[in-house]
Formats: C-alpha cells, structure tokens, sequence
C-alpha cells in the first residue's frame, strides 16, 4: 500500500457510486489493548461484504484522511485512513496504519464479494 | 512419558511459535510426530510493515506461507489447515468446531493435546479454540482420553488455575523457537527490531513454558 493521493482516490470511489458494490469496513485496537493496558478497552468491528450502494463519495482531511459515502437511507463513514492500493480486480483498499504498521481501520470497496 | 503422537490446536498462525514452540521441536527432533491443526489464517492481523507490505486481502496468502515455513522450522510436518475465519471461532456452530477438532483425535490418536486454556486464553478465538479442544476430548471414552496440556496468558491465570503443573527450560531448542517465530514475518518482525536490552528479556519470556493439565 502507498500513501494516500487525495484526487485519485476520489476519482476512484466515484467509479463505484450508483451500483450495488461490496463493502469491507473495520477497525480496531487489538485483541490484546485491554490485557496490555487496563485503562483501555478492546473494541473492534468489521463488516465483511456488507453490499451497500452509494450516491457519492468524499475523501478530506489531511493525513490521516475521512471517507464518507451517502446511501440513500444513510451513511458509511471512516476516519484515520493513511494509505491505499487498488487491486488488478479493480477493488478499492484503504487503510490506516499507526506508526508501528498496524493497521487500525480499514475501508474496502468491490464489485465483486471479497475472498 | 514419552508420547507417541502430539496434537497442537491453534487458532492463529504464530500461536503455535510463540506459545509451544520450544516443547514442539523437542518432540519432533526426538522422533515424536506433531500435528498442527490451526484454525484460521490470522486473516485479521493487525502488523501490515512500515512501510506497509501487505493488505487485508494479501495478508491470509503471505501468513500461510510464513505458517509453513515456521512448522517446517519446527519439525511439523503435518500442518491441517481447518479453514475458519480469525476472529469469527466463538460465533461458529460449537458443535461443528468440536467435530472437526474431534476428527482429527480420532484420526491420529494423540497421547497428548496442546491448546489453549478455555477462559484464559484473553483472545476469543484462543478461548473459543481452547474450549472446542476440550469438549472434544470429553467426548471421548475417559480410557481413550490423551492429555491435555493448556496455555493460559490471562493476568490472573495463577489465582484462578494455581500454578502450572508443566514448566519447561527450553533453552535447548530455544534457537528452532526463535527461527520459528521470525518465519511469522509479517507479524514479528517489529519485535526484533527492539533494543539489546528489551531482546534479553524476550529472550527470557520465551525460554520458559508453562502448562496447565486440563483436569476433566
């Protein structure tokens, strides 16, 4: 993955507006950020191959990035994004990597379910 | 006693590095066949490089490799590869968990099992995977039962379990445990990147093991 580029990323989330399209969403601190710190709590969530279809998409911020796409009854909406890749599928992969390399939040988009 | 066949039950690739890996290669460099039936491909983990070297979608391919890789290190030459999905082992039908676990007992007739303490495991796959273990020897005949030795990390492991029954020095074979979890690259190769001086006390976590008989 390489550092997020703002107008190509948004030129390629728009690729996907108006179709039904596959959706990787998720975030977390770890399994372990409870056991390692116990001020902490262990929170996470994904959604894997959640099928939404959006009516358009923004990426701001300045890294690390937002991304929020407008459903027609509501919103998906990430925040932390560092960098991205697509894939020769043509599926869109957006991450946010802390300074370590662990990835912290992740946004994916396809045509096709993921694997 | 010398165990004629081991069975090690893991949720994720590295699990059976980190936890084991010393008491692994002292059995298959004395002989003793190991299998490894690990339950998912760490399709979530979290260390991706900086910079980044792997996605989402490439991180179960590139841990699967590192996965053979580090039970070839080990003398593993049995891996089975039960196709679950990481973080998703506590929501599975428990009974179809236990079955494929159980199969594979039945299958190759281990002396001993290492898994996971269910309860103490603070991962919920470690828990989950624990857990499925055990119920699936409690199915067993009480004669036909192998032992079961279980890892428990929680932080009150000793006041709840007492201490472990089983410590290992595995200085012995503690360069396999080390090579082997250096073949979990893309999830342990920051650890090493650490200080002199944190290496020493790594070194001293890993040089002992400890396990807890599972009591039926």
């Amino acid at each position: 993955m390489k550092p997020i580029i703002v107008d190509q990323v948004e030129e390629l989330l728009n690729n996907f507006k108006d179709k039904p399209i596959y959706l990787h969403l998720e975030t977390t601190n770890g399994a372990y950020a409870a056991h390692r710190n116990e001020g902490m709590m262990t929170v996470s969530a994904f959604i894997r191959n959640g099928k939404i279809q959006f009516s358009h998409g923004k990426i701001t911020g300045s890294h690390p990035y937002r991304v929020g796409l407008k459903l027609e009854d509501g919103w998906v909406y990430a925040q932390g994004l560092t960098d991205w890749e697509v894939t020769s599928d043509g599926q869109i992969l957006l991450a946010g990597h802390d300074s370590e390399g662990r990835i912290a939040i992740s946004l994916q988009l396809s045509e096709k379910p993921f694997n | 006693m010398k165990e004629n066949h081991v069975l090690v039950v893991f949720p994720h690739p590295d699990d059976e590095s980190f936890g084991p890996g010393g008491t692994i290669a002292e059995y298959t460099q004395s002989g003793i066949p190991v299998t490894y039936a690990c339950l998912t491909l760490g399709e979530m983990g979290r260390n991706m490089g900086t910079p980044p070297f792997a996605n989402r979608e490439t991180l179960p391919l590139l841990r699967k490799e590192e996965l053979a890789d580090a039970c070839a290190i080990l003398g593993i030459n049995d891996l089975r590869m039960l196709g679950y999905r990481d973080k998703t082992v506590e929501f599975e039908d428990e009974d179809k968990v236990i079955a494929s676990i159980k199969e594979i007992i039945n299958e190759i007739k281990p002396s001993l099992i290492i898994t996971h303490y269910p309860g103490h495991g603070v991962h919920p796959d470690h828990d989950a995977t624990g857990h499925a273990t055990v119920e699936a020897v409690r199915q067993l005949p009480v004669a036909e039962r192998p032992t079961v030795h279980c890892m428990a990390i929680t932080k009150e492991r000793e006041r709840v379990l007492g201490k472990p029954d089983v410590v290992k020095d595995v200085s012995e074979t503690m360069d396999t445990k080390i090579a082997a979890i250096k073949a979990h690259r893309s999830q342990t190769e920051a650890i090493f990147k650490q200080s002199s001086n944190q290496k020493v006390n790594l070194r001293n976590w890993l040089t002992e093991e400890q396990f807890w008989t599972y009591r039926f």
